[in-house]
């Protein structure tokens, strides 16, 4: 009996391993259209209204830990206002998320009327409704998808609500369902963007710093580049008559600002930005949706 | 090890998709000392915990499966890292039976840093390039401080759930008669 209840456990474990390696091997083996992809875009599908339905519902206690964490973050400059906390704590919850929503969509305003006019490329304004839960894949998901145009690859554009200099790019569309879409952000490791600085005209390739979003690296500048601190750095968006040529990215976006660049004036200096989207804190984002000039 | 009925199948479906719609919707956007709180591997030991290392291995292999497939990575990776979190807090359930009112907070950390650490060596070995850095390490410790932290009361919420189809506690249940009056388990004998 005892042998009988060892043996059926380890046949189970050992069923559930292989189980994962074979799908594992069999997602790997694939291409992008194949029936393990096909399924998860099914499911995303499935699950997106489920997981809208939560985002809404889950707001303000999201709202309440985030406000929270911000709270400890920033003690030492709150030291006054602590005795004010408590008596406007309430009030501050209920505010916050329409506040919130309105400062994005003005921050996303402004891009619209940038002067590279986004508006030809057919921005389309959608939700962020989640977040991919794990360091590896640095995900979020929205709640538009093919039926209002958004397609494979297409650049996405947010505001965090924090000013002039908190619209830029986000990252490119990487799955898409009838009404959701999933985004992969520019700190994935897996994402590189062609940028130029807006005032040396430096070009590189900007890559994320796995483990931290707050800092990319823009690699392969040349080591005559005239690059500072505080230069902003922008997508290059070069044009290309060849569809697989051309940047998946507009010109002129805006990515970050140079903070810090080290081993300065060498062939491997590697030229450190903090990114203008905070992107813990984006709720709102828009996908361009249309194609001008080749570019995106 | 209880028996898996269907009543129980179906309290452990709800609880894993629920977990996985509130981790994306909700705790995946809340930063806490720099890294967000992970609910999967915590759930998943206290059902090892609670259930056995059978159940345990199931529903880590159930919740990391619905994982990939809504989240849209990789198939078969969670499912494989959260078997492995699941089976062995049912193991340790099954063998040494620990009673501490902690042992939720230490597994549940056991299974962040089985899960984390477990997921990035995957990722490394399927080839999926990802530079190791100090930033990376010191987010994993974070998330797996910040799960133990949380573990408790994820442990209770989930022994909550499952217990009307849990067998009561023959512990629990001496204890009891015990301390209302009843004689003592020793005593009788």
């Amino acid at each position: 009996m005892y042998d009988k209840t060892v043996r059926r456990r380890r046949a189970v474990l050992g069923l559930l391993v292989v189980s994962s390696l074979i799908l594992l091997t069999a997602y790997f083996g694939e291409p992008a259209g194949g029936a393990l992809h096909s399924v998860q875009r099914g499911v995303l599908q499935v699950v997106s209204p489920i997981q809208e339905g939560a985002s809404r519902a889950l707001k303000p206690v999201r709202d309440l830990f985030g406000w929270v964490g911000d709270t400890v973050s920033a003690k030492g400059e709150l030291k006054s206002a602590r005795r004010d906390r408590d008596q406007w704590r309430a009030s501050a919850i209920r505010n916050e998320a329409a506040a919130r929503d309105n400062r994005q969509l003005r921050g996303l305003l402004g891009l619209d009327q940038a002067p590279q006019s986004l508006k030809a490329f057919d921005p389309v304004t959608a939700r962020v409704t989640g977040s991919s839960p794990t360091l590896w894949y640095v995900r979020i998901f929205i709640d538009r998808g093919s039926s209002s145009g958004l397609q494979v690859d297409q650049p996405v554009i947010a505001s965090d609500g924090s000013g002039d200099e908190g619209n830029g790019l986000i990252g490119k569309v990487e799955t898409v369902a009838s009404n959701s879409s999933t985004v992969r952000l520019i700190t994935d490791a897996s994402v590189a963007v062609a940028a130029r600085t807006v005032s040396g005209n430096a070009t590189g390739v900007v890559t994320p710093k796995v483990g931290n979003p707050r800092d990319l690296i823009l690699k392969y500048t040349r080591k005559d580049d005239q690059i500072a601190s505080g230069d902003v750095v922008v997508t290059a968006g070069t044009t290309s008559k060849r569809d697989d040529l051309a940047a998946p990215y507009p010109p002129d976006l805006p990515i970050g600002r140079v903070t810090r660049i080290d081993e300065p004036g060498s062939e491997s200096q590697e030229v450190h930005l903090r990114p203008f989207v905070d992107l813990q804190h984006v709720e709102w984002v828009q996908v361009l949706t249309k194609k001008v000039d080749n570019n995106r | 090890m209880p028996p898996i009925t269907p009543k129980l199948l179906f309290r452990a479906a709800v609880l894993g998709v629920a977990v996985v719609v509130i981790q994306v919707a909700a705790v995946s956007q809340v930063l806490l000392f720099g890294t967000n709180a992970d609910l999967t591997p915590l759930v998943v030991a206290s059902v090892g915990l609670l259930c056995g290392s059978l159940p345990g291995a199931l529903f880590g292999f159930g919740v990391g499966l619905f994982v990939d497939t809504a989240l849209v990575q990789t198939m078969g990776l969670s499912s494989l890292v959260f078997v492995v979190a699941g089976y062995w807090a049912g193991r340790l359930r099954e063998l040494r039976d620990p009673q501490a009112a902690v042992v939720p907070m230490i597994v549940g950390a056991a299974a962040t840093a089985v899960t984390t650490i477990g997921f990035g060596l995957m990722n490394f070995l399927l080839g999926i390039d990802a530079p190791v850095s100090f930033l990376l390490l010191r987010q994993i410790l974070a998330t797996i401080v910040l799960n133990a932290l949380i573990a408790l009361p994820v442990f209770a919420i989930v022994r909550r759930w499952l217990s009307p189809v849990l067998p009561e506690d023959p512990r629990r249940r001496r204890r009891r008669a015990y301390t209302t009056g009843g004689l003592s388990p020793l005593s009788r004998a």
